[in-house]
């Protein structure tokens, strides 16, 4: 009896989550990557083949869009771990109570602005009859209005700006979780503040280190408004090819392909990071 | 701690650069919000003096946000979206808390991987994959028995699929994370007394699930409110907020209704996020 009533829970608890994966995840994934091996030859005829993956290929433009995604979104990484890293060790170890709480609420305050609208602000600060520009020319520092926009610089600092916070929130909770007495120890061992931050604290942090790292890269590789509306249309972020592909151009089969090589490359790139860092998925981000 | 085997400049120069930081953090928006007040037709300097004419003003060429059609139908689109996404997530989510915390079954540990992936893929291929799936449905169900399927063609129903795909994952680690914590031995106390199973999750375990379920409910609704990308390749002619906001910004140019916008959703999420903030704090229900 006991049993029987434990094993219809499993199965009513299980439903709707199969339900979702399936239905949500795997079967329009799949779906996706019939659709790219897909070609049109007539109209309503379709061949099936890697065709859209050879045509990938075979226009350097594509690929240097996908490896100057790639390699941008690898800077940004190390750009929000470099600075964040400071800060949340800030808030977890040396803000008193109160200010602490205080600090890591402001921290989470602009997660919950659209990315629009901070890329909207930076718009109004760094575009040419912004507040900087009108700023340094009142100062007279400069002759001329200065145009900040579009330029690879901006890019980087408005993606580092978006998603900085998701290296601070699983930075905050490892780090506050770690025993000061480690830290004392480590310096009563005679290490200095650097062997103690190399030895001790990065490696206790580490999980942290993964999930924040594996978050911040994939929202930075799969984003769109940040690099368009800073980078202009000359920014060449993948995502953007995608959305031609789909939509400006109408040409679903090879826009999945992109899709699934995107999906493809920043898996790729995660897989490495995790099997370098020693980590597991289930240990980084599902913690966090 | 390290304050203490730190130097007096190193700390100070340490504490400038936090400051820095939360100056970068809060530059945009506060040039966001501020124009919103600026009695001119572009939100740029100089400062023409103090007005209330970009939220209430009902004529053109300062149409206030609230006189504004579009902008308020967005509005009502993106809330109408959100409270869908945020019930059904939670509703989800609450199960699969359950599901991965009490129930033990083979491949528990893959498949708890599997729920968190979604949240890693990139919004785009969400959205793009999931447009691609109904439309082909919808076209072969109309070239084989000729029904029009038209739920199944961008819009609110596909908007709010995509949004739910990745969002259930957030709320089923917020609320399972708070049904870790639980102490058992309650609900076994509560047998021991006679009481049925229902009973027992509707007086003891949801009362204490509470407060991650009303988090995880705003915080699906504010992730659904400001979510772009996927929403992006699902919308249809019901366009929620974003969106209308997006499509101003690079086909009119912006205008201070957009600041006026951004600084009524900034004053909303951050209501919203101080009360999800209290209610988990409480300490009778924690």
């Amino acid at each position: 009896m006991n049993k029987d009533i434990r094993r219809l829970t499993l199965i009513l608890l299980f439903t709707p989550f199969a339900l979702w994966i399936v239905l949500l995840i795997v079967i329009p994934h799949i779906g996706m990557f019939i659709l790219s091996m897909r070609e049109k030859v007539a109209p309503r005829v379709f061949e099936y083949g890697f065709g859209n993956y050879i045509e990938f290929a075979n226009e350097p433009i594509y690929w240097n869009t996908l490896l100057r995604t790639g390699s941008m979104s690898l800077l940004v990484t190390a750009i929000a771990l470099i600075i964040g890293f400071p800060v949340a060790y800030y808030i977890a170890k040396i803000a008193g109570n109160r200010t602490k709480g205080a600090l890591f609420l402001i921290c989470l305050i602009p997660l919950w602005v659209s990315d629009l609208i901070r890329a909207f602000g930076w718009i109004l600060l760094l575009r040419e009859t912004g507040v900087v520009s009108s700023s340094l020319q009142w100062l007279g520092l400069v002759d001329g209005p200065i145009e900040f926009l579009y330029n690879d610089v901006t890019v980087i600092m408005g993606l580092v700006y978006t998603v900085i916070l998701f290296m601070i929130v699983p930075l905050v909770s490892t780090l506050d979780g770690m025993d000061n007495a480690m830290i004392e120890a480590g310096y009563n061992l005679g290490g200095n503040g650097f062997t103690v931050l190399r030895r001790i604290i990065v490696p206790y942090a580490m999980p942290g280190i993964v999930a924040g790292c594996i978050v911040v890269f994939m929202l930075t590789a799969g984003s769109y408004l940040t690099p368009i509306l800073l980078g202009g249309k000359n920014s060449s972020w993948f995502t953007e090819q995608i959305y031609n592909q789909f939509i400006t151009r109408y040409n679903w089969e090879s826009g999945a392909a992109f899709g699934f090589l995107l999906l493809a490359f920043t898996s790729l790139v995660v897989w490495l990071g995790l099997k370098l860092s020693g980590q597991t998925l289930s240990s980084t981000v599902a913690r966090s | 701690m390290l304050i203490n085997k730190a130097s007096a400049p190193f700390l100070a120069g340490y504490r400038l650069f936090i400051v820095a930081f939360f100056i970068f953090l809060a530059a945009p928006l506060l040039a966001a919000g501020t124009f919103a007040f600026n009695d001119s037709l572009f939100p740029a300097l100089p400062w023409r003096g103090f007005t209330l004419d970009w939220f209430f003003n009902d004529t053109e060429p300062k149409l206030g946000m609230f006189h504004d059609r579009r902008l308020l139908r967005g509005l009502y689109y993106s809330f109408v979206i959100a409270s869908i996404v945020a019930l059904l997530s939670v509703f989800v989510g609450t199960c699969n808390a359950f599901l991965f915390v009490r129930c033990s079954f083979p491949w528990k540990n893959f498949f708890y991987i599997v729920m968190v992936v979604p949240l890693v893929i990139p919004g785009v291929i969400l959205g793009i994959s999931i447009l691609a799936l109904a439309s082909n449905l919808a076209n072969s169900v109309e070239n084989s028995i000729g029904w029009d399927l038209g739920f199944l063609r961008p819009g609110i129903l596909l908007v709010v699929l995509g949004q739910f795909s990745f969002i259930t994952t957030i709320t089923s680690l917020v609320i399972a994370a708070r049904l870790k914590k639980f102490d058992q031995t309650m609900e076994e106390a509560a047998y021991n007394l006679g009481a049925g199973r229902a009973r027992v999750l509707a007086t003891i375990t949801l009362p204490y699930l509470r407060p991650a379920l009303i988090g995880a409910g705003i915080v699906a609704f504010l992730v659904s409110f400001e979510n772009f990308n996927t929403t992006l390749f699902l919308v249809g002619s019901e366009a929620p907020l974003t969106i209308t906001m997006y499509d101003r910004m690079v086909k009119v140019g912006s205008t201070p209704v957009l600041n006026a916008v951004s600084f009524f959703l900034m004053v909303g999420s951050a209501l919203l996020a101080l009360i999800s903030v209290l209610v988990q704090r409480d300490p009778k229900s924690g």
